[in-house]
């Protein structure tokens, strides 16, 4: 399992943070939208005092100038100079400084609210979201691809709405009130100013196009170099074994020049970006100095000196905000690519659920019929409303289970299950036996509804399950899984995973049930132990023994497992064995069957080739046919 | 910390140099001009001297050019320079994974490895890009605008330093305070991220105990948490920008208000010189801003270097024996001799004890025992996978010592237990044993193994390629495909530790009778959970907790060696359906 530590929060770099968006245009108006629909207020009071701190930079631009000329120049040479109209010019403009500053304050602390805010909601809806979705999804797409869109997506939409668009507004609003300033002073230099800000803005244009190329570069090759030291250190000790260290550094040199060489050509753009841009301002400043001083000197335009001297003082602010909407735009692009992966996630289509038939509990009368209860009674029944007649029927829980013609594939174009029939009275203990890849997994998905079958029917106790609520179908059904999976939290935690109101002697009775008591009481908190990455610190057989109590206390009628085929000892097996065999007693239980006792004693047994039950019978009469059970059994075939 | 790392800048030693150089040289440059637009007003546009502001003019524009090559320049260098050094420190970090015994290996994990070389280097060499760019531009660039200040007017310059104080102090403070939060940040991702991967890998789970609503619970317990934390933090981090702010305006304002009583009363200075006063503020102090963004990015990079510094400073546990060494293993003799073992070279926990057993040339012999008894520590001792503690480990009547190390392991052939296949085709997997192996020698590799049936059925045959971590294949097939890499050695020893356990009964018999007919000489050692596939073996070890307690013929155990009975007979009552 990878590392959680290698996924940090801020900071990482989405491995495909290059990618463009599809729709940017669509994906920003939803997400304005998104921000907007909870934070109204927030939004119009950062707005504003963005526009007041903007403007107050501007008017401290026009305060200097009006210094020099209003309040120092007119009195240059004065024995006795009167300081009394700078001072309240002073007191005005603190005034407007302060004010600008407590705006800044305000629009940060805003802002940190309405950033984690939205992130929050948007974290928990994508969660939400994914808890819904079919199994298929899951199936078919790359758990690190989904992880990215919770690091690395989320965290460059944080650096967008808590930056990027703040910064963005911030920046145009300076623009224009510089810009409208500018054309008040003289309409002929502020349309040479337009002209270098159109070279400025092909500059970053073409310095951050390359950039951003190469950075696309750079990322694939790290992703390259990436998988390869995965796979290397992943076989470094069949490295050893076989001195294969010459050729792994080979390759591996190969792939680490390449990632040097896009990976230097991204910095080197995006180091230079900024040096171009100051210093395209400063010749900017040069010739507008130069134009400007030519026309002023010859009272060309009107321009007089004093206004000359405030052009060239907005032309020097210019600068900065054009080079910071134009960094910005890229990020906020990417920031959106970004964004349009969330989008993904929360429009992917969520698990359907068309069932009305549902679980409740029931308390069987004296004559046989049954009352629906609403406390634990122990007894289970199916609520059947019946549309067209209004009326309400009850069938008792029982655990039969039929399949019917049942044709399924993954996809429409590839079956893999055909014409599956069977049939599992209350109580029997089913069991399927095939070659990997035969299909015996796929039945028991298609019991639980993880996938819906493409042709026949799946009945439950007599109903349709398509007409069962999932979650009653599937709290009716316990499950022990091939690859055990715990939670982080306390052993007892996830024992009671099965039944969250368990109580403490209702957890112990189940793990021993499981035969697990016997381990958790030696470990050194007992059933309080804390497990953390998906319990790493137990074995294999330990953790089997744990998923085993889990399905014990939640005491469904109906069973499916998947015995364990990895390499735990002789003694642990036993042991794990008969844990499962105390479990199975008086259910319906489907069992994907590697050991040669659990399938003797099953009273059904299934034979798997290639999607089709080939044979079926009991262990006996399946030896007697002497075919492919037989040949299996003597083994002459292999099956995991 | 940085004495190791620095050694591994190699070849690009000049480019880490000129980066600064070329710095240096644009900030002087950008702090020129300034002056050079405050003389241009005062002499120039206010004087209406249109020669001036030619002259002037095209100084300045020669500077700004200047500087815009310096900093071109300055990019490309730290491009190169820090680029340059990540690529070398991942190299280094490689070429010593390589030079790494098992014990090595053992001490990281594969993941921890892949995030020292990626993500901790990525940190390293972008924190070294920032210092080598903005370590030397920050105070350079104050101290070359202050002392450009003082030069204007020593008394306002006071202001500076008064402000500088402040700003420095407010920074530390907000820093110092927000750190430890940020730390606890830093957890909370990791929780939230923890979650997600939890319930992506047990999704099965959750749905087949209808959880979803649990553990949405959960998880919005984790983002409000995380959230909470970064507001705190954030909250603090964010008072940079207005405390900046009021401290530039309050300069802006102090340096005005004496600035016009030092121009009008005593007249020693200009307006244009009070016009660059001002560039000059936001010079100082936005390099005292990037001073403490330094601070902060190279402390996060410090724990990216620690761990770098870990796998570089690991010495391998192993190295070639000095002076002559052997180079021809003579036959596939074994002898233990007094052998002890311990990974943690603790005689106290020792994981093997004292064991002495001879084994001849060609024997086949079979290791049996349970989880924990040691079999494949045992088994990695010979082809000097790990050193002995006590006692002396002899192949071919050699101590395994005085061979060199490639020598002995071309000539002991191990099929490890937790095995790997390669991407790449299936020949190219099969020629790691012998590189220069021919189609034909590869497939009667192949056809020992029983392999070359299933590889024949397969759409490219031997061309078939085979997915990273060969997750294409199903266990049996990969492990019979790992057993015919070996077989290409032409060993004098194979080793097969639990190499057919996913391989069935009767295939697993074939490949043994293959070897008894075809590779005659070869020693073999077979370790295995199931009794059949070593009772007929010449020999059969028995282990448990680290000791021989039994080696002789099936039937000598089965009559006098207890825990190979036991196991026999747990085997024959639960016996495998499919193993």
């Amino acid at each position: 399992m990878s590392n959680p530590k290698t996924v940090k929060g801020p900071g990482a770099r989405g491995m495909r943070g290059g990618q463009g968006s599809r729709n940017p245009g669509r994906t920003l108006k939803r997400l304005l939208a998104y921000i907007w629909k909870d934070y109204k207020i927030h939004c119009v009071a950062v707005a504003v005092s963005i526009a007041v701190s903007a403007l107050t930079g501007v008017i401290g631009n026009l305060f200097l100038r009006s210094l020099i000329d209003d309040y120092i120049l007119p009195f240059l040479g004065e024995t006795n100079p009167g300081f009394a109209p700078l001072l309240h010019a002073l007191i005005v403009m603190a005034c407007i400084y302060y004010a600008g500053t407590a705006a800044t304050f305000l629009y940060a602390r805003l802002m940190i609210v309405v950033t984690q805010g939205v992130l929050k909601e948007i974290r928990d809806e994508m969660f939400t979201h994914m808890e819904r979705l079919p199994i298929k999804y899951f199936d078919t797409h790359a758990h690190g691809d989904i992880m990215s869109v919770y690091t690395n997506d989320t965290d460059t939409l944080r650096q967008m709405i808590s930056q990027s668009i703040p910064q963005m507004l911030s920046s145009s609003i300076t623009i224009v009130s510089t810009f409208v300033s500018m054309l008040v002073l003289s309409v002929p230099l502020t349309m040479l100013i337009i002209l270098m800000v159109v070279v400025m803005v092909l500059a970053v244009r073409f310095i951050g196009g390359r950039s951003g190329m190469y950075f696309i570069r750079q990322q694939k090759s790290l992703g390259a170099l990436n998988g390869y030291i995965e796979e290397m250190m992943e076989g470094q000790k069949v490295v050893k074994v076989f001195c294969h260290e010459a050729e792994s550094r080979e390759k591996f040199v190969q792939l680490n020049d390449e990632l040097f060489e896009s990976a230097r050509n991204a910095n080197t753009f995006a180091n230079i970006l900024m040096p171009v841009m100051a210093n395209l301002g400063n010749i900017n400043y040069v010739l507008t100095l130069g134009v400007g001083a030519v026309f002023a000197i010859n009272g060309i335009g009107g321009l007089t000196l004093g206004a000359l001297a405030s052009f060239l003082q907005l032309t020097r602010s210019f600068n900065m905000p054009i080079t910071q909407v134009s960094q910005q735009f890229n990020s906020i692009i990417m920031a959106l690519a970004g964004a349009e992966r969330i989008f993904d996630l929360l429009d992917e289509p969520e698990e359907v659920d068309n069932g009305y038939v549902t679980l409740v509990n029931v308390t069987e009368e004296p004559d046989g019929t049954l009352k629906e209860a609403k406390e634990r009674t122990g007894i289970w029944a199916w609520k059947h409303p019946h549309k067209a007649e209004g009326t309400i029927t009850y069938k008792k829980l029982e655990g039969d289970v039929v399949l019917d013609g049942v044709d399924f594939g993954y996809t429409d174009d590839k079956i893999v299950l055909h014409d599956i029939k069977m049939y599992a009275n209350p109580g029997e203990k089913v069991a399927f036996v095939g070659a990997t890849g035969a299909g015996k997994t796929t039945i028991t998905n298609l019991i639980n509804r993880f996938y819906d079958i493409q042709d026949g029917k799946v009945r439950y106790d007599g109903i349709n399950i398509n007409k069962i609520k999932k979650p009653d179908l599937r709290r009716s059904l316990g499950m022990v899984l091939q690859d055990t999976h715990l939670f982080t939290g306390t052993i007892a935690d996830n024992i009671r995973y099965g039944k969250l109101d368990a109580t403490d002697e209702e957890v112990v009775a189940a793990a021993k049930l499981a035969n697990a008591h016997y381990f958790i009481t030696r470990l050194p908190d007992g059933y309080d132990t804390m497990l953390s990455g998906d319990g790493t610190s137990l074995s294999q057989g330990e953790r089997q023994l744990l998923a085993i109590a889990r399905a014990a206390i939640a005491d469904p009628p109906v069973l499916i497992l998947d015995e364990a085929t990895s390499s735990i000892d002789t003694r642990t097996e036993t042991i794990v064995q008969s844990g499962m065999d105390q479990l199975m007693k008086g259910r319906t239980v489907f069992v994907i069957a590697h050991r040669l006792s659990t399938i003797k004693n099953s009273d059904v047994i299934m034979v798997l080739e290639q999607g089709r039950i080939i044979e079926r019978g009991n262990h006996e009469s399946l030896l007697e046919e002497r075919g492919k059970y037989y040949q299996l059994y003597t083994g002459a075939f292999e099956l995991s | 910390m940085v004495k190791r790392l620095a050694v591994h800048i190699g070849e690009f030693k000049k480019d880490t140099l000129m980066a600064p150089a070329s710095v240096i040289l644009e900030v002087i440059l950008e702090v020129l001009l300034p002056v050079l637009m405050a003389s241009v007003i005062d002499r120039g546009v206010e004087a209406g001297d249109m020669n001036y502001v030619v002259k002037m003019g095209g100084l300045m524009l020669i500077v700004a050019m200047l500087s815009l090559l310096a900093g071109t320049m300055s990019g490309i260098f730290a491009a190169r320079a820090s680029m340059g050094f990540g690529r070398n420190l991942r190299k280094a970090m490689y070429d010593n994974i390589q030079d790494f015994a098992f014990r090595n290996i053992d001490r990281f994990s594969t993941a921890g490895l892949v995030t020292r070389m990626t993500t901790d280097v990525t940190n390293v060499q972008n924190a070294f890009q920032m210092i080598i760019r903005m370590f030397v531009r920050a105070p350079i660039m104050m101290i070359s605008a202050l002392f450009m200040c003082i030069t204007i007017s020593p008394r306002l310059s006071l202001i500076f330093l008064a402000a500088l104080v402040f700003l420095g102090c407010m920074m530390a403070f907000i820093i110092t305070r927000a750190f430890p939060i940020f730390d606890e940040m830093f957890k909370g991702y990791d929780r939230l991220n923890a979650s997600v991967q939890e319930n992506l890998t047990g999704i099965r789970v959750v749905k087949a105990y209808v959880r979803e609503d649990h553990e949405k619970e959960k998880f919005r317990g984790a983002t409000k948490n995380l959230k909470d934390l970064s507001v705190h933090a954030e909250r603090l981090v964010v008072m940079n920008q207005p405390v900046m702010q009021f401290t530039v305006y309050t300069c802006i304002m102090l340096v005005s208000w004496f600035g016009a009583k030092l121009i009008v009363v005593n007249q020693t200075m200009t307006t244009g010189q009070l016009m660059s006063l001002f560039t000059y503020t936001m010079q100082i102090l936005m390099s005292l801003m990037m001073i403490s963004m330094i601070f902060v990015m190279t402390t996060m990079a410090r724990s990216s270097a620690e761990r770098i510094v870990e796998v570089l400073d690991e010495k391998s546990a192993l190295q070639d024996p000095k002076g002559t060494v052997l180079t021809e293993v003579e036959d596939g003799s074994i002898c233990f001799d007094h052998v002890s073992f311990s990974y943690s070279d603790d005689k106290e926990k020792c994981v093997l004890r004292d064991i002495s057993l001879t084994i001849r040339a060609g024997e086949t012999i079979g290791i049996i025992g349970g989880t924990g008894s040691s079999k494949s520590t045992l088994v990695q001792l010979i082809p000097r996978l790990y050193d002995v503690l006590d006692g002396s480990v002899i192949v071919g009547g050699h101590n395994v010592k005085e061979y060199r190390i490639e020598t002995l392991r071309n000539a002991v052939s191990m099929v490890l237990q937790k095995n790997v296949l390669f991407s790449g085709t299936i020949l190219e997997n099969l020629r790691w044993g012998d590189k220069e192996a021919t189609e034909e020698q590869c497939r009667h590799a192949c056809e020992l193994a029983q392999a070359h049936e299933f590889i024949e059925k397969m759409p490219d045959g031997y061309h078939t390629y085979i997915e990273q971590g060969g997750t294409n294949v199903s266990g049996g097939q990969k492990q019979r495909l790992c057993i015919a890499r070996a077989l290409l050695k032409k060993p004098r020893i194979l080793i097969l530790d639990d190499s057919t356990s996913a391989v069935d009964t009767k295939t697993d018999s074939l490949i043994r009778k293959a070897f008894a007919e075809e590779i005659p000489d070869t020693t073999k050692l077979i370790i295995a959970q199931r009794i059949s596939s070593v009772q007929d073996a010449d020999r059969i070890l028995v282990l448990d907790q680290g000791a021989v307690v039994g080696f002789g013929t099936h039937e000598e155990l089965l009559k006098d060696n207890d825990i190979y009975r036991d196991i026999y007979e747990l085997q024959q009552k639960g016996a495998d359906f499919d193993e």
